[in-house]
């Protein structure tokens, strides 16, 4: 998740990073990384990646921060449940996963190069 | 060859959708979208979320994910159909330079098990959770590639680096890259992509050259290159052994 300043919006973070803030703490599917409560719409960045254990990369010439995936089981996958993939096609349309709910998908990572 | 086989299997509830890996957006991917026109669902991955959300490590790779939205194979090798007939290689107009000779030689050597792994995939699509290629969820996680602190920092490292070539920050792009790939050895996605924006020849292969300029090797700014890497790794370990 590309940050440009030290706090984000609740949306904006539970959507970049796939974790949902609940009253239980962090969750993804069926895992919960407890916390104490995230009260409010904005998000410490910074704060709130250190008690997840998320990493943040940075480049301060350009202002620009990376918040990076959890690593909390030691696997890519924390959960079997699919996150809700959002991409743009060639015409810069937003496709969710999730509109494919009811049919066998198979997503193919290819590159031109 | 993708595309027909969608056309076989949609009737059964299959779909099938494409995930062009590029930092180069839509401007890398069109051209080969185009030319296949397909008829499924066709994205563009600008920043390689496909590394963070299921540990994309290599391409062509796959995913299968169930009616429930469960994922019952993770991230793992995607031979073509086997069944489909395929063009030899073509080489490129006049001459073939040398490098690109040895990187077809080593291309050659690489093994993928297609029969296999197609055949697993019509089981899955007809049987559905019956299929014993299905496999369940705690397999699921401990099959998809391993992630521990330093390689999720990597991650970090690449999406800024993305970022900062769209910008046009390209020598800012290169130190994160680096980071990127000496955290997360086992990525070939993250340095072919890094590679494949350094563009020592002109031409429509340009981007495949994926090493330095024989007439400027110290201008290079990565470690390793393709050719390198295959032959130091073993064209034989290029892609993970497909696993039942």
């Amino acid at each position: 998740m590309l940050v440009e300043s030290s706090t984000v919006s609740r949306e904006a973070f539970e959507q970049g990073t796939g974790w949902q803030l609940k009253p239980e703490g962090a969750c993804k599917g069926d895992v919960c990384i407890p916390l104490n409560p995230v009260p409010g719409d904005t998000i410490d960045v910074a704060d709130l990646a250190g008690r997840m254990g998320l990493p943040l990369a940075k480049d301060d010439a350009h202002g620009l921060w990376a918040l990076g995936p959890e690593s909390i089981g030691g696997r890519a996958l924390t959960t079997a449940e699919a996150p809700d993939l959002r991409l743009p096609d060639l015409d810069g349309r937003e496709f969710r996963l999730s509109s494919l709910r009811g049919r066998k998908v198979l997503i193919y990572a290819w590159a031109p190069y | 060859m993708w595309q027909a086989l969608r056309e076989a299997l949609h009737p059964q509830g299959f779909e099938l959708v494409t995930v062009g890996l590029d930092a180069l957006g839509d401007e890398g991917c069109r051209p080969f979208i185009e030319a296949a026109r397909p008829s499924h669902p066709s994205l563009i991955d600008a920043h390689h979320v496909m590394a963070d959300l299921f540990g994309v490590v290599n391409i062509p790779q796959s995913v299968w994910i169930d009616e429930q939205g469960m994922i019952v194979r993770p991230a793992e090798v995607a031979p073509a159909p086997p069944d489909v007939p395929r063009e030899p290689p073509q080489a490129p107009p006049g001459e073939v330079p040398e490098r690109f000779q040895q990187i077809m030689a080593e291309a050659a050597k690489i093994r993928q098990d297609a029969e296999a792994y197609h055949a697993a995939l019509r089981d899955w699509v007809a049987r559905g959770s019956d299929s014993v290629y299905a496999l369940p969820p705690d397999e699921v996680i401990a099959r998809s590639q391993p992630r521990n602190a330093d390689v999720a920092l990597g991650h970090a490292h690449f999406e800024l680096a993305c970022e900062l070539e769209r910008r046009g920050h390209h020598d800012a792009a290169i130190g994160h890259f680096r980071e990127a790939h000496r955290l997360v050895p086992e990525s070939w996605t993250f340095r072919r992509q890094a590679w494949s924006l350094e563009r020592p020849v002109d031409g429509p292969l340009a981007r495949f050259w994926q090493g330095p300029d024989p007439s400027a090797p110290q201008d290079w700014p990565y470690e390793g290159d393709w050719l390198a890497d295959i032959r130091a790794e073993g064209a034989e370990n290029y892609y993970e052994r497909w696993q039942p």
